[in-house]
């Protein structure tokens, strides 16, 4: 989806799976709602980095270091990017 | 010190057989640069490895977090370990342990992580960036991966730096701090940057249409090195313990012998001093006379001073024997691996003795009147040898000699 259509209408979860996939290494079905970055995904602070960079670049948002701090799992980021698309 | 293990990622092939079939038959592995668009460059030829596929050796995420140097060497290294037998997971932890090298380390990370932080400023800057790039992560990501917890680090002297890594390993398991060690060196420094930066020291060939006959050591037409790039990886292992367990032994490491130019940065010592120095300390090291050598393979860059420079202290150390002993430059075919090239140059000595056949220095169309010794020009050359040397020199005037022994199995 372009950021466009993001910024426009409704976000496509597989898009955030898709990406998540790609920077953690995992498939992109077991990147769900209710799974944790670190127990779940093997993600370590380096691999968040890395995913919110890709993360900001295609959402075209910017996350604070103290939203970060208090996203566990995928569903709080998914949550985040709902409230806050396109703000930046 | 037996050499148990071979590992080879090479412009010239990915595997023992492939590499010796191009070191025997005198292929060159040198083309035009496709890394980058080199259209502007002076140069824009290069020894690449081709078709290089990261996740036959290492998960996704690893590839990705791992600078294409660090890729070549962890597949080396699986390649070494698998060829030798050995299985470290089955070892104790401090048993077997890692010095593998690079000059230039993850120069390819370092220009995207610059080109992002011009461009976006320093949020997108790679966190993974200082751990692709620095000269010792390939030998932290061996041990990871490969289950490795003995002494680990790299060792860098630029054009020599795998050469000390071997010479050094060897003795990190003579003095009983390992029984294994997996040793060589890495390079992937077909770069903008790197590349623009030996053009501008107007260090490399120009022979871009003939991409093949570019690499020429000691021939008087040649005017510079071809850079490459790859990873050659051995497994060192204490002899004893390579002979009860049956391994099969390529050679041994017998003894090294290093020094400093004293000189210039860049430049050889023109009398060739340092070099003489390294290559005699080995053979003093390993009890051995000149006239037992039979083998010489030449760091022979196809750079005139360093081909002259070279030439002059092998007739020092040599003396009588110098006009009989077989001397030739590999980098003729593999181009110059940098920080890999002392590990290529060692295996193609075990591989040489091996299989009673010595690689040739191809392009040796014009001989150098400077350049007065046996070089092996054109064509491999059959030949039973013993005890071979590989000479590795690098910038900073870093010498380092190898006396490499046939193995007795």
């Amino acid at each position: 989806m372009s950021d466009k259509a993001a910024s426009e209408g409704q976000l496509d979860f597989a898009e955030l799976q898709g990406i998540a996939s790609e920077i953690l290494g995992v498939d992109a079905d077991r990147v769900q709602l209710d799974v944790s970055f670190a127990k779940d995904l093997a993600a370590d602070s380096l691999d968040l980095v890395e995913l919110i960079m890709a993360v900001e670049d295609h959402y075209q948002v910017t996350l604070p270091p103290d939203e970060l701090d208090r996203m566990k799992k995928i569903g709080d980021l998914w949550a985040y990017l709902q409230e806050h698309r396109g703000d930046s | 010190m037996a050499i148990t293990g071979m590992g080879l990622v090479t412009p010239i092939g990915t595997g023992i057989e492939p590499v010796w079939q191009s070191l025997s038959t005198g292929r060159s592995g040198i083309g035009p640069i496709t890394r980058f668009d080199a259209r502007d460059y002076p140069t824009r030829i290069a020894g690449e490895v081709p078709d290089f596929d990261p996740e036959l050796y290492m998960d996704r995420k690893t590839a990705r977090h791992v600078a294409r140097y660090g890729q070549f060497a962890l597949a080396a290294a699986r390649m070494a370990v698998e060829d030798s037998g050995l299985n470290p997971e089955a070892m104790g932890p401090d048993e077997v342990g890692v010095v593998v090298s690079s000059a230039a380390g993850g120069m390819d990370e370092i220009e995207r992580a610059d080109h992002m932080l011009l461009e976006r400023g320093i949020s997108r800057i790679s966190p993974f960036m200082a751990p692709m790039m620095i000269t010792d992560m390939a030998a932290g990501l061996i041990a990871i991966e490969l289950h490795a917890g003995g002494p680990n680090y790299a060792v860098v002297s630029a054009c020599a730096s795998s050469s000390h890594a071997l010479g050094d390993a060897a003795e990190v398991i003579r003095r009983g701090d390992a029984v294994a060690m997996i040793a060589g060196g890495a390079e992937a420094g077909i770069t903008p940057l790197l590349v623009g930066a030996f053009c501008q020291m107007s260090a490399l060939s120009r022979r871009n249409d003939e991409p093949t006959a570019a690499s020429r050591p000691f021939d008087r037409h040649r005017d510079g090195f071809v850079m490459s790039e790859g990873a050659v990886v051995m497994v060192l292992e204490n002899g004893e313990h390579a002979r009860r367990r049956g391994a099969h032994i390529w050679g041994e490491i017998l003894a090294s012998g290093s020094s400093a130019d004293m000189y210039h940065f860049t430049a050889p010592d023109p009398e060739g001093g340092g070099a003489a120095r390294a290559m005699a300390v080995a053979l003093r090291k390993a009890g051995l006379a000149p006239d037992q050598v039979g083998y010489i393979n030449a760091h022979g860059t196809s750079t005139a001073l360093g081909d002259i420079a070279e030439t002059l202290a092998i007739r020092q150390v040599m003396g009588a024997s110098a006009n009989r002993v077989a001397v030739s430059s590999t980098k003729s075919m593999t181009g110059h691996l940098l920080g890999a090239a002392g590990a290529m140059e060692a295996a193609a000595c075990v591989l040489a003795m091996n299989r009673k056949l010595l690689p040739p220095t191809i392009n040796l169309d014009y001989p150098d009147p400077r350049c007065d010794l046996d070089y092996v020009p054109n064509r491999a050359r059959p030949a039973e040898v013993q005890i071979a040397l590989s000479n590795s020199f690098g910038f900073g005037g870093h010498n380092s000699c190898l006396v490499i022994g046939r193995g007795s199995s």
